[in-house]
């Protein structure tokens, strides 16, 4: 009951991984007993980006490239809010490039999930900055040529805190990730697999259903080297789960403003208490 | 009375700190000073001036001659001479400028004897206040509240040397002043912390970084999260971010950064999230001056973002109107949930002025909110359809079991995405019924000068003090001119502009940029044409003798 799906049809297509995402996130957030009113979810542009539209949520969805820009703002504003920025692989890592790497070195307390389907979807079929080399596109008829992003790696290299993979087609496994992600304090990335049922014909759902493998019980998340290489496995086998995970202080609570008192939004105006800062211009 | 002190030198040389102490001891002596920045886009060497204007009246500009020139270095001679008038000097270090007519001070030796050749700029300090018979303990009160105790100590010790070096030429009367000195980079930082604005971020940018830096060091007394952000892009959309979370938020760039913001504006107008934005001008296109002034994004600002949206421009005066103006456009952009932008420019971003110090009594902080209580029985509807286009605003977060969503695509009054074409010219409706609203809510020009006069100038923003100047003497000499100052300059008010052309003879536009943007204006929305144009685009600022030049060969 409370986190309904809203009663707009969602745009995406049958069988799209979007859908295996919301179920998930609806349970993660239900089983965290977070009230819909409790989180918001940023976004930018993609079909991805319109989860907003799809679940019971306080949501804003602005523009390609920019989910995390506003996440950022949201959660300096008010820090008693959950804040979770879902969008896809284009969206986070092309256009929004710039905003993901300076994210992650603000470590703010944020969620990021992003659906990771390897493709351009709704500006038909282009790659994406996740699309394999040699892949053949609707636009790079002739294989891309330029080597993809790696994400966790990147995420990694520039200090990230949480870094995790999941796969749409696990909903437990990845309902669990997510859980952790939305609890762990400072930024969290999961990169999530999802097939592109019609843009892309090389990740498939069978693709990553025969490659993805949970990473073993006993494996340590906090060994950065380890978490590096683990980051790094892509081809026959791609492990999911937690890559790496250790404590970091977060943005929020290096700043005096933020961490003493109320939230922002929760403070008392008034002019009379500036007019102290007067006796410097006298 | 009215004098001008100009020193000059290269970048690093401590000519701020000379001007800082002169500046602040002038107006606790209870004169007005107008003192104004010419530098280079570099950190250290190059050339740079800065002239110190100050009077026992209101004065509103800097004066093409001076009374003395500082010399920091040599060039500063060679540059600035003809500047002097009649009964002007030069003043340098004999080992800095060697020309005869200089009068030399043993500037750098007498500070060597305190072990700190850099504060020698202080023992010309102290050589100045003698020349104008000003209390040298009001300086030296500066300097204990300016500096570490072992720097003051250096600086009252050179002050005191430099002291009896020129001989006293003029007795300056002086009284204890309230008044305050602050530039409208410091101005406008001070109206947002005023109007509560809680959340600030920027990408440093020349000239506007000083509204960054004048919120930032007051960040934590004043309880404010002040981010700098990777560009300008993330700039707009983090604190639409706040916004939207209910604090008040700004940003702030110049020219090049804020042509980066303004995919983001269109986001602003689309989403209805409240935010003000101040651009402080400099001339363009591309890099162009970076230290200089212009006015040449007026027209940019009013057509920037795609699509069409209601938005609000008020072009800052002076330092005084920047601070109330500033409050004012926090309160505009809430109650209509639109974004408000402020247009400065560099020159009035710099420059120091004495004003009466502000009232904060008199500043309203209206939020325009609602809560709970006004949404009972059904969900909340972020786009709800209301007579004026206004819906009501919640804060995310507030009011368990509703929600709020805002997006970027066209969307239905629970910001839905819709694609519906009956929807789209609701919504778009919606949006600009406030752009009619807004017309009610500019104010019209500040008209000064001849209240019916023959000949009207018109003019916008930062010229207003040259303006001013140049209008006062020609008033004097029984010239009929009067002046409209535009302010609020987007939606365009009309109503005296109209009122006035029924009776003045000439219309004349005085601009800082090459196409009179103003004017093209005036002639879109009022259909009125004016006779003349005096534009000025070498990236200086306007003086009130320059203008008054001007005005006299046109008339």
């Amino acid at each position: 009951m409370k986190y309904e799906y809203k009663l707009c049809e969602p745009s995406w297509c049958p069988g799209c991984g979007n859908y295996m995402i919301r179920t998930a996130l609806k349970q993660a957030l239900e089983e965290l007993e977070i009230e819909p009113h409790q989180v918001v979810v940023s976004s930018g542009i993609g079909q991805a980006a319109k989860m907003p539209h799809y679940i019971k949520v306080n949501g804003f969805n602005g523009l390609h490239g920019r989910a995390l820009p506003p996440a950022i703002g949201i959660k300096m504003a008010n820090k008693d809010l959950k804040v979770i920025a879902e969008s896809g692989d284009g969206d986070t890592y092309g256009e929004g490039g710039n905003h993901f790497i300076h994210t992650i070195r603000r470590n703010i307390d944020i969620t990021h999930f992003v659906h990771d389907n390897q493709i351009y979807g709704l500006t038909k079929g282009q790659s994406s900055p996740t699309t394999a080399m040699g892949q053949e596109t609707t636009l790079q008829f002739d294989g891309v040529k330029v080597e993809p992003l790696k994400p966790l790696a990147l995420a990694l290299t520039m200090g990230a805190g949480f870094v995790a993979r999941g796969f749409s087609g696990d909903i437990p496994h990845l309902v669990e990730i997510m859980k952790e992600a939305i609890n762990y304090k400072g930024y969290a990335l999961v990169d999530i697999f999802q097939p592109c049922v019609v843009w892309n014909k090389v990740n498939t759902f069978s693709w990553y259903k025969n490659r993805v493998y949970h990473l073993p019980e006993d494996y340590d998340y906090t060994d950065k080297e380890r978490a590096f290489k683990k980051s790094m496995e892509f081809g026959d086998r791609i492990p999911i789960g937690i890559i790496y995970k250790v404590e970091k202080e977060t943005y929020g609570d290096k700043l005096d403003t933020i961490k003493n008192g109320k939230s922002l939004v929760d403070r008392e105006l008034n002019p009379l208490d500036a007019e102290k800062l007067l006796k410097i211009f006298r | 009375m009215d004098f001008s002190v100009l020193v000059g030198g290269e970048a690093g040389q401590g000519m701020d700190t000379f001007a800082h102490l002169l500046e602040k001891t002038l107006t606790r002596c209870g004169f007005y000073v107008f003192s104004h920045s010419d530098y280079m886009s570099r950190v250290r060497g190059g050339h740079n001036f800065i002239q110190i204007r100050f009077s026992d009246r209101p004065i509103y500009t800097y004066n093409l001659k001076v009374d003395i020139v500082f010399a920091l270095n040599e060039e500063t001679v060679n540059l600035h001479n003809d500047k002097l008038n009649n009964e002007g000097i030069i003043i340098s270090d004999k080992g800095i400028a060697k020309d005869k007519d200089i009068i030399h001070l043993p500037l750098i030796e007498l500070a060597k004897k305190l072990k700190n050749s850099r504060v020698y700029p202080t023992v010309g300090l102290g050589a100045i206040l003698k020349y104008f018979g000003l209390p040298r303990d009001v300086s030296k009160g500066v300097i204990k509240e300016e500096f570490s105790d072992r720097i003051a100590e250096v600086n009252m010790g050179a002050l005191d040397m430099g002291y009896d070096l020129l001989e006293q030429r003029y007795n300056l009367q002086s009284t204890e002043g309230e008044n305050i000195l602050i530039n409208g980079n410091q101005a406008v930082g001070l109206g947002a912390i005023a109007a509560g604005c809680k959340f600030y971020c920027g990408y440093p940018m020349t000239p506007s970084t000083g509204v960054l830096n004048f919120i930032a060091a007051n960040a934590d007394e004043m309880g404010i999260a002040v981010d700098q952000v990777e560009d300008e892009v993330a700039a707009l959309n983090m604190a639409l971010g706040a916004s939207y979370a209910g604090v008040r938020a700004m940003t702030g760039s110049s020219g090049g950064g804020f042509a980066l913001m303004v995919e983001a504006l269109s986001l602003a107008g689309m989403i209805e999230v409240p935010i003000v934005l101040i651009n402080v001008q400099r001339p363009g296109p591309a890099t162009g001056f970076p230290t200089r002034t212009e006015q040449s994004d007026l027209r940019f600002m009013i057509h920037a973002g795609h699509g069409e949206f209601p938005r609000m421009i008020m072009a800052l005066r002076d330092t005084e109107d920047a601070f109330y103006q500033t409050v004012r456009a926090f309160n505009l952009s809430e109650k209509y949930q639109i974004p408000v932008l402020l247009v400065s420019d560099q020159y009035l971003a710099d420059c120091m002025t004495t004003k009466p110090s502000f009232d904060f009594s008199k500043i309203e902080i209206k939020r325009y909110l609602v809560e709970a209580k006004d949404i009972t029985g059904e969900e909340y509807k972020r786009y709800k359809y209301t007579d004026d286009g206004i819906s009501p605003r919640l804060i995310p977060g507030k009011v368990p079991g509703q929600v709020v969503l805002v997006d970027s695509d066209e969307h239905d009054q629970w910001g839905h995405i819709t694609e519906s074409g009956e929807i789209r010219i609701k919504m778009v409706d919606k949006r600009m019924k406030k752009f009619g609203l807004l017309k009610d809510e500019v104010e019209e020009p500040w008209l000064i000068g001849d209240e019916k006069p023959k000949n009207l100038v018109v003019c916008w923003g930062s010229t207003y003090g040259a303006v001013k100047e140049a209008v006062d003497r020609l008033n004097e000499e029984g010239i009929s001119v009067g002046a409209l100052v535009f302010g609020d300059i987007w939606p365009f008010p009309t109503k005296r502009l109209f009122e006035m052309n029924n009776f003045v003879e000439r219309i004349i536009d005085v601009e800082q940029n090459a196409t009179a943007q103003l004017d093209s204006l005036i002639r879109e929305e009022a259909l009125i044409k004016c006779s003349d144009k005096i534009l000025k685009y070498d990236g200086r600022p306007f003086s009130g003798d320059e203008l008054y030049n001007r005005l006299k060969e046109v008339l």
